[in-house]
């Protein structure tokens, strides 16, 4: 099997490692540099639990080799809290019991913050359709949509302070 | 002690961890050296095994071992996984064996196990496994299986019918040969799986210096796993540890033991090494076990004015190649049919029928989604026949508050006569029907109508028993921390237990939740447990929870009381401390205390003074629990595309008292969601010769965001008078009357076709085939 160096930037450390040709990226973060936080749940692409940011875009890691990842920032659901303070859209998924089983939910908030960054004032159909690549089998996503409708909220106002709902 | 914490909208203790990234499932738990194994299953779904070929997987680099049934110890070699609910209705069965020995009988079942470096390489290995089968005739349908004369499921068996029972009370013939009217369905339900979002995944490291196994599973029942394994290692008990720990959803088919469970830590032990088996998504379609596939034929007698006389039929229940939980769904189905409904005769015959397919086991709802469609398919059935509303013929036929305690004539699955404690079943329908905006409905759907939409509303009640025995067990610990220890056997896959359990403790102990620390799923942590199905850790753990966390606040307000020179009666308990009401107010920390009861090495502890402050209760309930509620679903049928868009979910449920309800009600969204799956989309599809066509999430759809509205939710709450918390479970009841209702909607908003619907899930192409056999399409067009 063919061994290739690869570099890449994870939540702004940077890791080297030769790797298998085939190793996917989300193997890559969960056992070379034991990020466990990004799950698998179907390995074919379509539940979304792997999604990291690629260079800023949300991606299935499960669909894309480590070494496809060279050169590359990588985000995780560990790069979301800072100084171990929760982001806002954790937060409100606190608030608005947004996870049960928390397995869907690291790909959850990677989609997620991709969407609040692009799109600061969501509608709650926007919200279900940037969710539509991302399957919750416990929540039937109520308290994910009003988590991502309650953090937008929260950083639109200016001291990112919890609105009045 | 107030109840602070009981009641409230408490975020969940759970969330912080999982959402950082930091939940501990069982792959992100690393041990030195472990090997990833591969399982090798059968392709075939019947076929006689001739011979198993490594040699070319043995040299592959990095490649361990190939495991055949032949290398398994004894005894897990030669016993086969052990039936674990008994019933006399369940002559002998098939069992399966760990690993296959002479003949496979479903497509997926375990024949071999291969171990190596990696991952990677173990699935290589197992694509280099050459296994010759002997391919024999496979059953599909268990229509056709329950033919005489059919092919044999197994070959050693005699018949495919593995049980045939009857439930029945009242005259029902005699009903029916006095009825004004009798009609008639023929029902259908698909085969369809939990699929939790996590598949199954098991870790085993032995310790030879201790002799100590232990294993992470992705189980609901960690201590039945613990006995089960036990008994296949020949090992003691004790010497064996089951965890789970974070699991990613449950929904009954990870309360199985499987027979992968039992196979790596026999793998692990063999090798001296720690072993891994990650399952992936198209094993998890294959051999993780599934539910529903009944075919029902029911009768129901009505007067003329739509009172129900009696109901009667048959009930097909496909249980797959195995019993694994013996005839626990179809008798559950069978006993669920009144529901919350004045049935005064009821008569229905059950075979249980053996086929090439994933053994059926619980799937969240567990046969009460079947007997809740027949039940409600019947009854819309009368209100179209007898031109009654449909909430109105269900109204007419309710129980009423003041015949509860009601007594169906029928025993439940945990063997005690189906007694419905309490409830106020015409309430929780009204509520419903207020939420719904049901009295208007008719309005909407005539202006609709005239802006060429089709909209349509469909109810269903339920009644669902919950909260079953044998029991649960909490122990309440003060540490010399200050914090409490909560232990129990109950587990968690997303429920919240942990926070449910701390709420309820903290209130009787007197901390916050922050100062409880919670173990589940683990059997070291307590020595008996159960786990978690039947919607029961609630009324079970719960309750135990109550009487601990009580017995501990007298040990807390004693031990305080001597410590402080006070009378107990002066004591109070508040943020982990023990604080006199009288004089300057004393106080002495929970830390303090827990110190002073384990007493001083070699010194007498005074009299009255236990071991430690601590108590252990296991919470047995006499019977079962019973929750009820009404659903009411407003949707839009495309009649082009067969597309349907629910437009309005109401939901009016008694769950009993409600310890939390950000949590109660997260269980209600899910299950419905669950429903929305059953009734419109999820179809676990397999061809004549039962193999499996639908093995990915391309082919087998999961409910998305924009398939699941946010329901309305109100609480009817009764308490139940059967547990010293009230609660009554509230797990499954968002599943179970879903897709009846949403069927009858889609029914409902296609009435100027007057179609008819007796399946699920009822998917685009069915509802456009029954649109063209209605001959909608010429009306349509010609409009
Ligand atoms: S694991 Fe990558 S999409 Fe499901
Ligand atoms: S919280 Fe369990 S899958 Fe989403």
């Amino acid at each position: 099997m063919g061994k290739q160096p690869t570099r890449m930037n994870v939540n702004g450390k940077s890791y080297a490692r030769v790797v298998d040709a085939r190793l996917t990226l989300a193997d890559f973060l969960r056992h070379e540099i034991n990020l466990t936080g990004t799950h698998l749940g179907c390995e074919h692409g379509v539940c979304g639990a792997c999604t990291v940011l690629v260079d800023g875009r949300s991606t299935r890691s499960c669909l894309m080799f480590a070494v496809q990842a060279n050169g590359c920032e990588v985000t995780t659901v560990e790069g979301l809290a800072s100084g171990g303070k929760l982001s806002v859209l954790q937060q409100a998924f606190i608030d608005n019991h947004g996870l049960q089983c928390g397995f869907c939910t690291p790909g959850m908030l990677m989609t997620l913050t991709e969407l609040l960054r692009e799109n600061p004032q969501p509608s709650e159909q926007e919200v279900r359709e940037a969710l539509t690549g991302n399957l919750c089998r416990c929540t039937g996503y109520a308290g994910i949509v009003a988590a991502v409708l309650d953090a937008a909220a929260r950083l639109r106002s200016a001291d990112g302070k919890k609105e009045t709902r | 002690m107030g109840a602070k914490h009981f009641g409230a909208r408490v975020t969940r203790i759970e969330d912080p961890a999982l959402l950082a990234g930091r939940g501990r499932f069982v792959d992100d738990i690393k041990l030195p050296g472990v090997l990833s194994a591969c399982f090798v299953r059968s392709p075939h779904a019947h076929a006689k095994i001739r011979g198993c070929d490594s040699r070319a997987a043995l040299v592959i680099p990095g490649v361990h071992a190939v495991i055949t049934a032949e290398d398994l110890p004894e005894p897990m070699r030669s016993q086969s996984l052990p039936m674990l609910l008994p019933n006399p209705a369940l002559g002998t069965v098939p069992r399966q064996f760990v690993l296959a020995r002479e003949e496979v009988s479903y497509v997926g079942q375990p024949v071999a196990v291969v171990v190596a470096d990696t991952r990677y390489i173990a699935e290589d290995a197992a694509a280099a496994l050459i296994v010759q089968y002997d391919v024999l005739p496979a059953v599909s349908d268990c229509r056709g299986a329950a033919e005489q004369g059919a092919v044999r499921v197994h070959s050693d068996i005699e018949s495919n019918v593995a049980s045939t029972f009857r439930l029945a009370y009242g005259d029902a013939d005699g009903a029916f040969a006095a009825a004004a009217h009798v009609f008639i369905e023929g029902l259908w339900q698909h085969r369809g799986g939990g699929m939790a979002l996590e598949t199954r995944a098991v870790l085993a490291n032995h310790d030879p210096a201790s002799d100590a196994l232990t294993v992470w599973s992705g189980t609901q029942t960690p201590h039945i796993g613990r006995r089960v394994l036990a008994d296949l290692l020949g090992r003691d008990l004790q010497s064996i540890r089951l965890i789970a720990p974070d699991v990613g959803g449950g929904f009954g088919p990870k309360a199985v033991f499987y027979p992968e469970e039992a196979a790596i830590p026999a793998v692990a032990l063999k090798l001296g090494r720690p072993v891994k088996w990650i399952e992936d998504r198209r094993e998890h379609f294959l051999s993780a076990t599934q539910e529903r596939d009944q075919y029902w034929e029911v009768a129901i007698a009505v007067d003329s004015q739509g009172k129900i006389l009696g109901l009667r039929g048959r009930m097909l229940h496909d249980t797959g190649a195995f019993v694994p939980w013996g005839i626990v769904m179809p008798y559950i189905a069978a006993s669920t049919v009144p529901g919350p409904y004045v049935v005064p005769a009821y008569q229905l015959d059950t075979s249980v029928v053996l086929t090439n397919k994933v053994p059926t086991t619980p799937v969240r709802g567990a046969g009460r989604p079947q007997a809740v469609f027949a039940m409600e398919r019947l009854l819309d059935r009368v209100a179209h026949e007898l031109t009654i509303d449909r909430a109105e013929v269900r109204r007419r036929n309710l129980i009423q508050p003041e015949q509860m305690p009601y007594e169906v004539g029928l025993l439940f699955r945990d063997g005690k006569p189906l007694i419905y404690d309490s409830g106020d079943y015409p309430r929780g329908q009204q509520e419903a029907v207020a939420l719904a905006d049901y009295e208007t409905f008719r309005a909407r759907q005539k202006a609709a109508l005239e802006q060429g939409r089709l909209i349509g509303i469909g109810i269903a009640n339920y009644v669902e028993g919950t909260g079953l025995g044998p029991f649960e067990g909490v122990t309440v610990r003060v540490l010399p921390s200050g914090k409490v220890a909560v232990a129990t056997g109950a587990t968690s896959q997303g429920q919240g237990t942990r926070t449910m359990l701390s709420q309820i403790v903290a209130d009787q102990v007197g901390c916050g939740i922050d100062d409880i620390v919670t173990t589940t799923g683990d059997t070291a942590a307590i020595s008996q447990g159960v786990g978690s199905f039947a919607s029961r850790q609630a009324v079970n753990a719960g309750s135990s929870a109550l009487v601990a966390g009580q017995a501990v606040r007298k040990q807390l307000v004693a031990l305080a009381a001597r410590t402080l020179s006070v009378v107990e009666s002066d004591i109070e308990l508040e943020n982990a401390q023990a604080i006199s009401r009288r004089g300057n107010k004393p106080s002495v920390s929970f830390a303090d205390l827990a110190r002073l009861a384990q007493g001083i090495p070699g010194v007498s502890l005074p009299a009255g003074q236990a071991a430690g402050i601590e108590h252990t209760t296991y919470y047995t309930p006499a019977q079962a629990s019973y929750c009820s509620g009404t659903h009411i679903v407003e949707v839009q049928v495309d009649a082009m595309t067969g597309g349907v868009k629910i437009l309005k979910y109401s939901v009016a449920h008694d769950a009993g008292r409600i310890i939390n309800p950000l949590i109660v009600e997260g269980q209600v969204q899910g299950g419905v969601a669950h429903g929305i799956g059953n009734a419109l989309l999820e179809w676990m599809q397999y061809d004549a010769n039962a193999q499996p066509l639908t093995t990915s999430f391309a082919d087998y759809m999961l409910p998305m965001a924009t398939d699941v509205p946010t329901c309305s939710i109100a609480h009817v709450e009764t308490v139940n008078p059967l547990n010293p918390i009230g609660v009554k479970g509230a797990g499954e009841g968002g599943t179970i009357p879903a897709p009846a209702a949403i069927i009858s909607a889609i029914e409902d908003a296609l009435s100027p076709f007057d179609v008819h619907f007796a399946e699920m899930p009822l998917t685009p192409e069915r509802i456009v085939a029954a649109l063209r056999a209605a001959g909608a399409y010429e009306r349509l067009f010609a409009a």
